[in-house]
């Protein structure tokens, strides 16, 4: 069975949630596209028509990072947070705060790198400072601006517009 | 009227969900009654497929607790239960989905710089 490829995305406990992919690729590299500016640019939350103008990342304990996206319409959406720890290329810690964030608190997301043959294997857990604020992130990803596409009928649905 | 299959969302019940969500008869069977209750031949008719075999995918919905029957003993009509679908599809589903999106970009970054490493060492 092909390994790479499938995303698992699990809600743990009260306040996490927790993400693993299998990445065909060494994890330097996987860690290199998660803390370079100029490759974070090139894949996280750019897609239709949003675009990360800034990327600015401090790269040590202590160190601040700041990402901005824009919208095709001119819309922003900022973030925020400091690095707790970290190992290239095995870990990154950092706490997570939306300049409007749609969760009340601030998340602190744990990244783990590990290769195994050559592949990576990351896992992604984002603590929440409780259940509510968690769930607030799994149910508002429309809100944060992060869902790239929407089957028409989840819409309907999601939206509490379909009464029986 | 309380729907029968319906309970407070858990990990098992999320999972029958994205079951039952993962046939695309089932999916068209689920957007039809969106739009309102339907008799199984109604439900039948814009299908190329036999009674019976939609009565079985309504089953399948039906113990997933999307799809219940109404009262009516003669037409005995589906009618959708939205809660476990907006429960799963808004939650779960829609996050994955962003993340899928990231990570497929990712992919692409990554495949960019395995071939930009090679080309690197070959040089030397």
């Amino acid at each position: 069975m092909k390994s790479t490829g499938t995303l698992k995305v699990s809600a743990r406990g009260d306040r996490e949630i927790v993400m693993t992919r299998v990445f065909d690729a060494p994890r330097s590299l996987v860690f290199d596209a998660y803390t370079k500016p100029e490759l974070l640019k090139r894949w996280l939350g750019v897609f239709g028509g949003w675009t990360m103008p800034v990327c600015e990342v401090d790269l040590r304990v202590g160190g601040t990072y700041r990402w901005v996206w824009r919208g095709a319409d001119g819309r922003e959406m900022g973030v925020r947070g400091v690095y707790r720890e970290v190992v290239p290329p095995e870990r990154l810690v950092n706490t997570e705060k939306f300049d409007e964030a749609w969760y009340p608190g601030e998340s602190l997301i744990t990244t783990t790198f590990v290769e195994q043959g050559g592949e990576t294997t990351l896992t992604v857990t984002m603590r929440y400072e409780s259940r509510e604020a968690r769930d607030s992130v799994l149910k508002s990803p429309m809100e944060g601006g992060v869902s790239q596409s929407y089957d028409k009928l989840a819409e309907l649905l999601a939206s509490g517009e379909v009464r029986k | 009227m309380q729907p029968s299959g319906y309970k407070r969302a858990t990990p098992d019940r999320l999972d029958a969900t994205f079951a039952a969500l993962a046939d695309p008869t089932r999916r068209a069977i689920l957007a039809r009654l969106a739009t309102g209750e339907a008799s199984v031949t109604e439900l039948a008719a814009p299908f190329d497929m036999s009674q019976p075999a939609i009565s079985k995918h309504l089953k399948v919905l039906e113990r997933a607790g999307l799809v219940y029957r109404g009262r009516d003993a003669q037409r005995r009509p589906r009618r959708l239960e939205p809660r476990p679908l907006a429960e799963a599809t808004g939650w779960l589903e829609a996050y994955r989905r962003c993340w899928e999106g990231n990570f497929e970009r990712l992919d692409a970054v990554l495949e960019e710089l395995k071939a930009g490493k090679k080309r690197g060492r070959s040089k030397r």
